[in-house]
């Protein structure tokens, strides 16, 4: 333990430096904002995103240490909105990669434009025609060197967020989706913020994206992916939380209607059920009700709506008979 | 609350790594930076600057939680509570019997002087108006009452915090509450949690749950309350030490509670769903089909009748078929309910499971499993009695395995894999594994697992290298890593 101490004195001294690189002026907006995790989580409020303490906390430590933060969490509780929110009170342009099965280099970083490339290279051709042949080495080792400029290249997403001049947000959304080895993909971009071209050299970011990953947790992604990251695991929200989430997101909504959702909700998720009902499905059902012009939840209203909140039919009838015994499922 | 120091945190992580947690070298130096980096450093904030850099894996977030609490005292009943109490309550919690409770300043002083029943009313209206701070004030006197802690000891606390829950009566407690909501409906203006007024069933069942929900965090604030006194008692360290517990993937199937077996059923789901992934991915990438040739020949037409490009048949889309064959005998009940868990997961996935349960007779599960809408339904279904006990309850699996011969012997066809969950105890009856010789011949893979630590394999009754011999494989599986770790290597 001694040994371990010891051996963090140094890290200790590089950090101190570390964090002074990132501590550099940025843009005004992303500084006020991402200033403490008070002001993160006021401006993430201001923007109608609710934050727990914890979630404001990694997001603003994502800002501070220049980390992505990986977001787990069941579906539907808000991952994606997160980033989205984030992009929206820092004023910065959202740049968003969908993962898939499949995804890969020529998608996910960059591609050469061949179709420009090879009119570059007609053109060359015709004026050569029309001009006087000769010296024709130098000619190909200008054209290579022209070919292979930035001027043929295409962005992705990746590359397009390391490339931008104002900071921007960079969202890889559902990484679990990715197979292992694509993973490997990420690691250089999420730890350098650069991306090495070989025809070209090294990329790297003149401004440093705040770069949010999802994962539904569908798998274990590797540890190199981990390790890079902050994590931050959003789960169902507390009954209060979701009160609130429900009545900003709902406009008019009664402060009793607001409670009796959430409350229904909260006893849902405790029951044995194939698919427990996201923050997304009880801001639907309160707002079903509110459209309905419901005061408050009876039995019979909450059996008729049960289907907004539930998606298969075997834990609509267990919900329903869980509920209030008494009633036809 | 200050910034804790380097040794501190270092201490912390090394109990970390001690319990299991995969802390690397870099997020070390990450988690210190973080802790740097948060302006203000209060319990919550260190919490959120330690979770997000130290914990990857959201499973770990109970020992991880636990071990906070013991290194950086309070266990509040929630990250929005102030963190004053906890830490007034760190260093002078009282390490005895009789000590003065050291919380909440003057309200200790009230709370000593009420009789248990007073105390008891106190906390039903504290839970009532939901008041944490409260709550915690009377949870620290009755511990002070209630425990009686004896300083020095090197336990753990559960017997502390047994005394203190049952002097409480929790059970009580809860039902005065629901009675009081009853009352407070007919007379609306009462508090509770889900309103006034207008209570139906519905209303009834959501302040239940609300209610139930309080006087569990009761029993929470209890148990931190007694190891914030016991760390005060012995030192951080040696409470760690005594409060180690295994994380989720490494809790033994054969000892674990049927509390800790419901904590494993989500990451049972998702090995469910990789395991039918695995399968899935073998099908695509199955390249070794005949030549097609009527295709080749009309691809030929475009190369001057030379067939350059050879067409293979597309691989039929192989159905991989599972028979799961589970032993639910005593020796073996923890682990069998983790079996059905997951045969439940993987059914929910994959279409063609076919289970089995056995003791010393065998019976077929399958369409238990279709209809029951849960795992309760399944459970209650297979110990009801079924055709699974035959004789005297003591598993015989050589009788067993012969009887699945001769039922649906036939079934298992090329595409089947065969996978039995048991420990090979025979209870000294015959092996006959000339049966499982037979399924290897006919089955694609024929599979083991085995409960049981590969130190007692083949001790007492135990002739599972017998059965080893037959099997493509036979691996330990005693806890969800050993389990992962196999859905990893299927190929």
């Amino acid at each position: 333990m001694s040994v371990l101490a010891a051996g963090l004195g140094p890290c200790r001294a590089r950090l101190a430096g570390y964090s002074r690189v990132v501590e550099a002026p940025r843009a005004g907006e992303a500084q006020r904002s991402l200033g403490s995790p008070e002001l993160t989580a006021q401006g993430l409020r201001e923007v109608g995103y609710l934050p727990s303490e914890r979630i404001a906390s990694v997001v603003y430590l994502g800002r501070q240490l220049a980390k992505p933060v990986l977001v787990e969490g069941p579906a539907g509780t808000g991952k994606t909105e997160l980033a989205k929110s984030v992009a929206l009170m820092t004023g910065m342009r959202m740049i968003r990669l969908q993962c898939y099965e499949g995804l890969d280099e020529a998608k996910a970083l960059y591609e050469w434009d061949y179709k420009k490339q090879l009119l570059r290279i007609q053109a060359g051709q015709a004026a050569g025609a029309t001009g006087a042949t000769g010296a024709g080495a130098a000619d190909w080792a200008g054209l290579e060197s022209d070919i292979f400029s930035e001027e043929f290249l295409l962005s992705r997403p990746l590359l397009a967020a390391i490339r931008s001049p104002e900071p921007v947000v960079l969202l890889i959304d559902e990484v679990d989706r990715l197979e292992v080895e694509t993973e490997a993909l990420l690691l250089e971009v999420l730890s350098d913020y650069q991306v090495s071209i070989p025809e070209l050299g090294t990329v790297t970011a003149t401004q440093t994206p705040l770069v949010f990953l999802t994962s539904n947790n569908s798998r274990d992604l590797s540890e190199a992916l981990k390790r890079r990251c902050l994590y931050l695991y959003i789960d169902y929200p507390s009954v209060e939380r979701e009160q609130e989430i429900v009545r900003s997101r709902v406009p008019g909504i009664g402060a009793r209607l607001a409670a009796q959702v959430s409350g229904l909700v909260r006893s849902l998720r405790d029951i044995d059920l194939k698919k427990r009902p996201s923050v997304a499905e009880t801001i639907d059902l309160a707002r079903t009700l509110f459209l309905l012009g419901a005061e408050e939840v009876t039995p019979e209203l909450a059996a008729d709506t049960l289907h907004v909140l539930l998606k298969y039919q075997s834990d609509i009838e267990k919900a329903a008979k869980e509920l209030a015994p008494g009633l036809p499922a | 609350m200050t910034a804790p120091r380097d040794a501190t945190l270092a201490a912390f992580v090394a109990e970390l790594r001690t319990i299991g947690l995969p802390v690397t070298v870099s997020e070390n130096v990450d988690a210190m930076a973080a802790v740097l980096a948060m302006p203000v450093t209060d319990r919550a904030a260190l919490k959120s600057a330690l979770a997000a850099t130290l914990v990857k894996n959201s499973d770990h977030y109970g020992a991880f939680d636990l071990v906070f609490d013991i290194f950086f005292g309070g266990g509040g009943p929630g990250p929005g509570a102030p963190a004053g109490p906890a830490a007034q309550a760190g260093p002078d919690a009282p390490a005895g019997r009789g000590a003065p409770g050291g919380l909440a300043g003057g309200g200790a002083g009230v709370l000593t002087a009420l009789g248990d029943d007073d105390l008891a009313d106190l906390l039903l209206r504290a839970v009532a108006a939901g008041d944490q701070l409260l709550i915690r004030a009377i949870v620290a006197e009755a511990v002070t009452r209630y425990a009686g802690m004896e300083p020095g000891r090197p336990v753990a606390g559960t017997y502390y915090l047994h005394r203190t829950v049952s002097r409480l009566d929790l059970a009580r407690l809860l039902r005065r509450l629901l009675a009081s909501a009853e009352a407070g409906a007919e007379a609306p203006g009462a508090p509770g949690p889900a309103g006034p007024a207008g209570a139906s069933a519905l209303d009834r069942r959501l302040t239940a749950d609300e209610y139930a929900r309080r006087v569990d965090a009761i029993r929470a604030e209890v148990e931190a309350e007694i190891r914030r006194r016991l760390v005060a008692d012995r030192g951080i360290e040696a409470v760690a030490g005594t409060l180690r517990r295994p994380l989720p993937e490494d809790v033994e199937f054969l000892n674990a509670s049927p509390q800790q077996l419901t904590a494993l059923r989500q990451a049972v789901q998702v090995l469910g769903r990789k395991m039918a992934a695995r399968l899935a991915r073998k099908r695509r990438h199955h390249r070794r089909s005949a030549l097609d040739f009527r295709r080749t020949i009309r691809r030929s037409l475009s190369t001057g009748g030379v067939p350059v490009d050879l067409v293979f048949r597309k691989p039929h889309p192989a159905k991989p078929e599972i028979m799961l064959i589970a032993d639910i005998s005593s020796s073996v009940a923890a682990f069998a309910r983790f079996t059905l868990q997951l045969a439940y997961a993987i059914r929910s996935e994959f279409s063609r499971v076919r289970c089995f349960v056995f003791v010393d007779g065998i019976e077929e599960v399958t369409t238990v499993f279709e209809s029951a809408p849960d795992m309760a339904t399944i459970t209650r279904h297979i110990n009801s009695g079924t055709g699974a006990v035959r004789l005297d309850g003591h598993s015989d699996y050589g009788m067993v395995l012969e009887s699945f011969w001769d039922q649906w012997g036939p079934q298992v066809r090329k595409r089947t894999s065969v996978i039995i969950l048991g420990d090979g105890r025979n209870n000294y009856h015959t092996s006959r594994s000339w049966v499982l010789k037979a399924i290897r011949q006919q089955a694609r893979h024929l599979y083991w697992l085995n409960p049981e630590p590969a130190r007692f394999w083949d001790t007492g009754d135990s002739i599972i290298s017998e059965y080893a011999r037959h099997c493509d494989k036979m691996v330990e599986c005693r806890n969800l890593r050993q389990l992962r770790q196999f859905v990893e290597d299927l190929d």
